[in-house]
């Protein structure tokens, strides 16, 4: 059915499935997916950029507890009314994906905004780790 | 031709039953092969297409895309969806500590089992998530035929 020329990878395309520890389940019907994420560090902060197709403001959470920063978005099914799936090359699902922050986190000071299905996480750093000049002293 | 037909029917070819046995074990593998979990996306975006006998609904994942850098064209029963993704603005000094996500340009080009009305398609981009109606032409639809009684 489809044919096609680009510059994007095949690995970019695939979604990555959320591995449950053994013997639990997901309270939730359906799939969760890992997703696709980016972090830099500038001189003020560390961004962390995530792909969450199908998540807006109201369908996010995101939570801090013990240097652990969760990020969980549900997607709902958004089957047309009245037809039928012919191809899928994708599936739809909730994302979730947990990160461990360093202490030199200014943890008070997190934002975070959400457009297009593009999360973004401003993790300040804390005071003391800002990047400090070190003057050598002339001996 | 002479028959004797009670002997225990023997193979030619012992080579030709080994050989007839192992495509019959790639076939089978080959089938869970085809299962819709490892079914691969060929390229971005991937897409999931929707249909009934009034038209189809195309929808795709383009996460941080610019609505504005997308382009969906429609001639007959091909469409050809084009744009593209711009990589993160980093400020001076910026590095990057992990990078999962890609960017770049991308063109898929889709034959549909039907003609299109053109002048009807319509694309929403909500969330990362684009919607593409693409209503069959009149001529095309199915016609029913009543059947008269004699």
């Amino acid at each position: 059915m489809a044919n096609e020329t680009n510059t994007l990878q095949t690995q970019d395309v695939e979604k990555q499935e959320v591995q449950v520890a053994e013997g639990t389940e997901r309270t939730r019907p359906g799939r969760a997916y890992v997703p696709r994420a980016d972090i830099y560090e500038n001189d003020e902060s560390l961004v962390l950029v995530a792909d969450m197709p199908g998540v807006d403001h109201d369908t996010l959470d995101i939570t801090l507890e013990k240097n652990v920063l969760s990020i969980r978005g549900t997607v709902e099914m958004a089957n047309p009314d009245n037809y039928n799936l012919a191809f899928a090359e994708y599936e739809v699902g909730d994302y979730e994906r947990n990160f461990t922050l360093s202490d030199g986190i200014d943890i008070d000071n997190i934002t975070a905004s959400i457009k297009n299905g593009i999360l973004q996480i401003n993790l300040p750093k804390a005071g003391p780790a800002k990047a400090r000049k070190i003057n050598v002293a002339v001996s | 031709m002479f028959r004797r037909p009670f002997q225990v029917y023997r193979s030619q070819n012992p080579w030709r039953e080994i050989d007839r046995m192992q495509r019959e074990m790639g076939r089978l593998f080959d089938d869970f092969g085809y299962a819709p979990r490892n079914r691969m996306a060929p390229s971005f975006p991937a897409i999931n297409v929707w249909t009934n006998e009034d038209g189809a609904v195309l929808t795709a994942e383009l996460p941080g895309v610019n609505p504005e850098d997308i382009d969906i064209s429609v001639v007959g029963e091909i469409l050809k969806l084009t744009g593209s993704r711009q990589p993160e603005e980093l400020g001076e000094g910026a590095k990057y500590h992990r990078r999962e996500r890609g960017f770049g340009k991308f063109t898929r080009t889709f034959q549909l089992p039907f003609a299109v009305e053109a002048e009807q398609v319509e694309a929403v981009f909500d969330k990362g998530i684009l919607h593409i109606s693409l209503p069959r032409a009149e001529a095309e639809k199915p016609k029913k035929i009543t059947v008269k009684a004699a």
